[in-house]
């Protein structure tokens, strides 16, 4: 139990305020996650000023405005975190009952977007309405979480049945499909959120290791079924061969260049047009070069404390709706995290997917400060056992 | 209100560590790239984003046995202007109208095309260059260059070659010594973004030019330019197609002149000698041949030095052993006619080489016999190029030894049927009057750096090929043919000259068109100097005795006093005489 205990420090400093302080056996916690607020601030201060480090060369040269993307990216903060207060303010549980709702509303967006989105090649992934411009596939992650979290929440006896835990992700396949279609990056993503909830939801191990075969090896199909993923695959193998290794390649020389302490805040050279749309995928790239290994094992620790704030107030909510809908959230923060740093340093092939809080997007943004606010809404009614 | 299970806990758990566990092998390949690939990836990535503009080495300078320049660099500029740098756009096109003569309409064209850099005009002089600094315009570039400059214009012309766009040697010594001419180029780095606009405050790394070195040559200004004047004008006075006049150090293979008029003007070697431009690379060619090198032609009656030192090497022939000439030899079932048809009559062999009589060459040939005078053609060095250190130097155009019969070995011996270049006649004949020395004609003395340090001395190695005596008796018979042969013409008052005539008609025989030339030496006990003049197609007469001779006396009465050799008088007959 002390153990335990120790294990939620801040939680049990802050507790010792506010509850009883004789209380023993399950207390609960009224205020939220302060920790995880912090840390979401902090990362979300240190990627604008990372963001302008980046993109200033290219906002003044197309925009004629050093502060373009940064001010769109505040925009879109600031919109997030109004979103994260009425998530905070008002009872989570609500989205159990617009789970449905929300799920057919995602897809219906992201089958819109095919038709009346815009894009760069034939893919359309954004909404632009007026000088907003909103990309439903960030919309549909969250959607899939919250439905996600009901449908396995309301069924736990039935959850333990591996049958049904298929049947849960079958619900999920026409979102996927539709994502896929305009955007395989993130419905990967949202496939793997998905896995890992029903995974989390399940008592048994094994089925689990047979599915993650079987994806590995559709996997492997997929990319030799396609030719121009093949490219990738070669511009992944060896980026100095190809003309599409190009951008891992300036990638790779703008990490490589940073060094154990890196050239300093702003000093990068790769971010002026070397390294593609820097601000967006490649922003990581930009951290290591200016940074240094110190700055960028920095960054990745602090996504790694964010996540161990997801573990605690998962395995502690009050209920299970919450504690998978923090599980889900989890998922969604560590699998971007991942592929997106794989991606930069090259440990998988080029796949488009961002750096949750720090690269440049604002409907990510938006999102994920909701996002976040309903993990701490779940966090507001921790029990922690003493 | 149901609280998350136990298993629940533990998946989150293992979710949770294999999370970190992804994050470790992340931070892991970061490690990996950041520190031990980072030197390699850095060096990528400097290579792309620094600009380089190479600060050119200035090319060594060719340098005369006196000290004078006969090759340097003169400082131009090149002007460029940078359109994202500009501020004022319409002072710099002003400035562009007033310094460098461009239309309103052009300079502003230049200074309102986006581009990164702009050339705007090359090889701009110094003084201009400065004041277009001066006008401290932003936006404007002047970049100083070296560029080739020869000071003479055409002295020596085919000899010292030229430089190209990027000055590098060409032909001639400037592209035979061109790895100690050249230097080592430095070079300017500068920081740029992708599109190649430089970083303010980036700084610059300098990498310093190593300059060329300087290139000391045994030729001679002076009697360079002398020898080209009188070339100028036998050309002029013989109608001459063409005239070589070589002069040479016959003791240790120094050329001290090597003219090949026309020459062409070395600060212009695309304008051809009739003052037209063209890109026509046979005719350039043609016009930058050095035709003492990479020209063969039939040498005639000069080679006849070549017969009788053979036959006196093998004790054949005694300088007063008797001849007759009735004006041509049979050789097998061949008539070959003697130069004079009414024949020399009774003479001696000193007589013979006076009169330059051809039926007497013959017959020395015959009694060396093939063998053996191949032998001998291929210890005097004919066989071989001579090495000079001159590009472009054309073979022996010599008869396969087994096909030669008595009629071409009669031919051969007075100079006929076969090729050789003016520089191998010259270092062969110098070899056999120097004391029996072969030398290595050169034109490069020495290598010294821009202080003045020795870098590298040119130092040439020679076989014996003939007996000190025998060099003796070719010293002695050659004098006699400029005192009293063939060779009067070339006699200068007060000098012991040796010397040997040549006329010989060119192939086709039919269209009469002959080749004047003679070989001469001074003083003949003590050769210093010796000069070969060959005048190629003269109109009228076309005697070497009586063309060409006088070229040769007309530089020994000049250049002898200037060389410091004094007066002597002629050779007394060698009192060793053949067994």
């Amino acid at each position: 139990m002390a153990e335990k205990v120790r294990s939620g420090g801040r939680i049990r400093a802050r507790k010792e305020k506010t509850v009883h302080r004789a209380a023993r056996g399950v207390k609960k916690v009224r205020y939220i996650d302060y920790t995880l607020l912090f840390m979401v601030i902090f990362l979300l201060g240190f990627g604008m000023v990372m963001l302008y480090s980046t993109s200033a060369y290219n906002a003044t040269l197309r925009m004629g405005d050093s502060a373009y993307y940064l001010k769109r990216q505040m925009m879109a903060a600031a919109l997030g975190f109004a979103g994260m207060f009425v998530c905070v303010k008002m009872d989570y549980r609500i989205f159990q009952k617009l789970s449905g709702l929300a799920y057919i509303g995602s897809l219906a967006l992201c089958v819109l977007v095919i038709f009346l989105g815009s894009g760069k090649d034939d893919s359309n992934r954004w909404f632009r309405i007026g000088g907003l411009s909103i990309q439903p596939s960030e919309i549909a992650k969250v959607a899939v979480i919250i439905f996600l979290a009901a449908m396995v929440s309301r069924a736990p006896k039935q959850m333990r049945d591996f049958k049904y835990c298929i049947r849960v992700i079958a619900a999920i396949l026409p979102l996927f499909a539709v994502v896929a279609y305009t955007n395989l990056s993130t419905a990967v993503i949202i496939m793997g959120i998905a896995v890992i909830m029903v995974f989390v939801a399940n008592p048994n191990y094994k089925p689990f290791f047979a599915i993650a075969g079987v994806m590995v090896v559709a996997v492997i199909v997929f990319i030799n079924m396609a030719s121009y993923r093949q490219d990738r695959i070669q511009a992944w193998l060896d980026p100095e061969s190809t003309d599409k290794g190009y951008q891992t390649l300036q990638g790779l020389y703008a990490i490589g260049s940073g060094g154990l302490f890196g050239k300093g805040l702003g000093e990068s050279v790769q971010k002026l047009g070397f390294v593609p749309e820097a601000q967006n995928d490649m922003i990581f790239s930009i951290i290591c070069e200016e940074l240094g290994l110190f700055g960028a094992i920095c960054v990745i620790l602090m996504f790694l404390l964010l996540l161990w704030r997801f573990m605690v107030i998962a395995n502690h909510a009050k209920d299970m709706f919450g504690s998978y809908l923090v599980i889900g959230i989890m998922a969604h923060i560590a699998l971007q995290v991942i592929l997106n740093i794989a991606v930069v340093t090259n440990t998988i092939p080029n796949t488009g997917i961002t750096l949750p809080f720090i690269s440049y997007g604002g409907t990510s943004i938006a999102i994920l400060l909701t996002e976040m606010g309903v993990a701490l809404s779940v966090s507001k009614g921790l029990q922690i056992d003493m | 209100m149901e609280r998350s299970k136990n298993f629940m806990k533990k998946k989150i758990t293992l979710i949770g560590a294999l999370f970190f566990l992804v994050f470790l092998v992340l931070m892991g390949r970061l490690v990996y790239l950041m520190v031990f690939q980072s030197e390699y990836y850095s060096q990528k990535a400097e290579d792309i984003e620094e600009r380089e503009r190479d600060i050119k080495a200035a090319r060594g300078r060719l340098i005369d046995a006196d000290g004078k320049i006969l090759a340097t660099n003169e400082t131009v500029c090149t002007v460029s202007v940078i359109h994202s740098q500009i501020t004022d756009a319409d002072a710099v096109a002003d400035m562009l109208v007033k310094e460098l003569g461009l239309t309103e309409e052009e300079a502003r064209k230049r200074v309102e095309k986006v581009s990164s850099i702009e050339r705007v005009k090359t090889n701009v002089p110094k003084e201009t260059g400065d004041a277009i600094r001066a006008y401290d315009l932003d936006g404007v570039k002047v970049d100083e260059d070296y560029r080739r400059y020869y000071p003479y214009d055409e002295l020596a012309s085919k000899v010292l070659g030229f430089t190209g766009g990027d000055n590098q040697g060409i032909v001639g010594l400037e592209s035979r010594y061109e790895s100690y001419l050249k230097g080592t180029d430095g070079k300017i780095l500068t920081l740029t973004d992708s599109r190649g606009v430089e970083l303010k405050d980036a700084g610059e790394s300098r990498l310093e030019p190593v300059n060329g070195s300087d290139l000391y040559l045994t030729l001679d200004y002076n009697i360079q330019s002398y020898a080209q004047q009188l070339a100028e004008k036998a050309m002029e006075e013989c109608q001459a197609s063409a005239v070589e006049l070589l002069v040479m150090n016959p003791k240790n293979g120094e050329i001290i002149a090597m003219v090949n008029v026309p020459e062409f003007n070395l600060n212009d070697p695309f304008v051809l000698t009739d003052g037209t431009e063209t890109s026509d690379m046979d005719l350039l060619n043609e016009m930058w041949r050095n035709a003492c090198v990479s020209d063969t032609y039939e040498p005639g009656s000069t080679f006849k030095i070549i017969t009788t030192a053979a036959a006196l090497e093998e004790h054949l022939v005694t300088l007063d052993e008797q001849f007759s000439c009735s004006g041509a030899i049979m050789v097998e079932d061949t008539r070959i006619r003697c130069h004079k048809t009414t024949g020399h009559g009774p003479e001696t062999f000193v007589d013979a080489i006076k009169n330059s009589c051809n039926p007497v060459f013959i017959q020395l040939g015959l009694r060396i016999g093939v063998e053996k005078y191949f032998s001998y053609f291929r210890q005097f060095g004919l066989a071989k190029k001579t090495g000079i250190d001159l590009p472009g130097e054309a073979n022996t155009i010599m008869h396969a030894e087994e096909n030669v019969g008595p009629v071409e070995l009669a031919t051969i011996s007075f100079g006929q049927s076969f090729q050789i270049s003016a520089v191998q006649l010259a270092a062969t004949v110098s070899s056999l009057i120097n004391g029996g020395i072969r030398i290595t004609p050169h034109v490069a003395r020495e290598v010294r750096d821009t202080q003045g340090n020795l870098i590298k001395e040119f130092t040439y190695e020679g076989e014996r090929i003939v007996s000190e005596e025998t060099s003796g008796t070719l010293r002695y018979l050659l004098n006699q043919v400029v005192s009293s042969g063939t060779g009067r013409n070339g006699d200068v008052e007060g000098y012991a000259i040796g010397g040997k005539t040549a006329t010989s008609q060119t192939l086709p025989r039919s269209n009469g068109r002959y080749i004047a030339s003679f070989i001469g030496f001074a003083p003949a006990q003590d050769p210093q100097v010796l000069a070969l003049v060959i005048i190629h197609d003269p109109q009228g007469i076309y005697y070497g005795g009586t063309i060409a001779a006088p070229v040769v006396r007309e530089l020994f009465e000049n250049i002898l006093p200037y060389l410091g050799i004094g007066k002597s008088e002629d050779l007394a007959e060698p009192s060793l005489q053949n067994p």
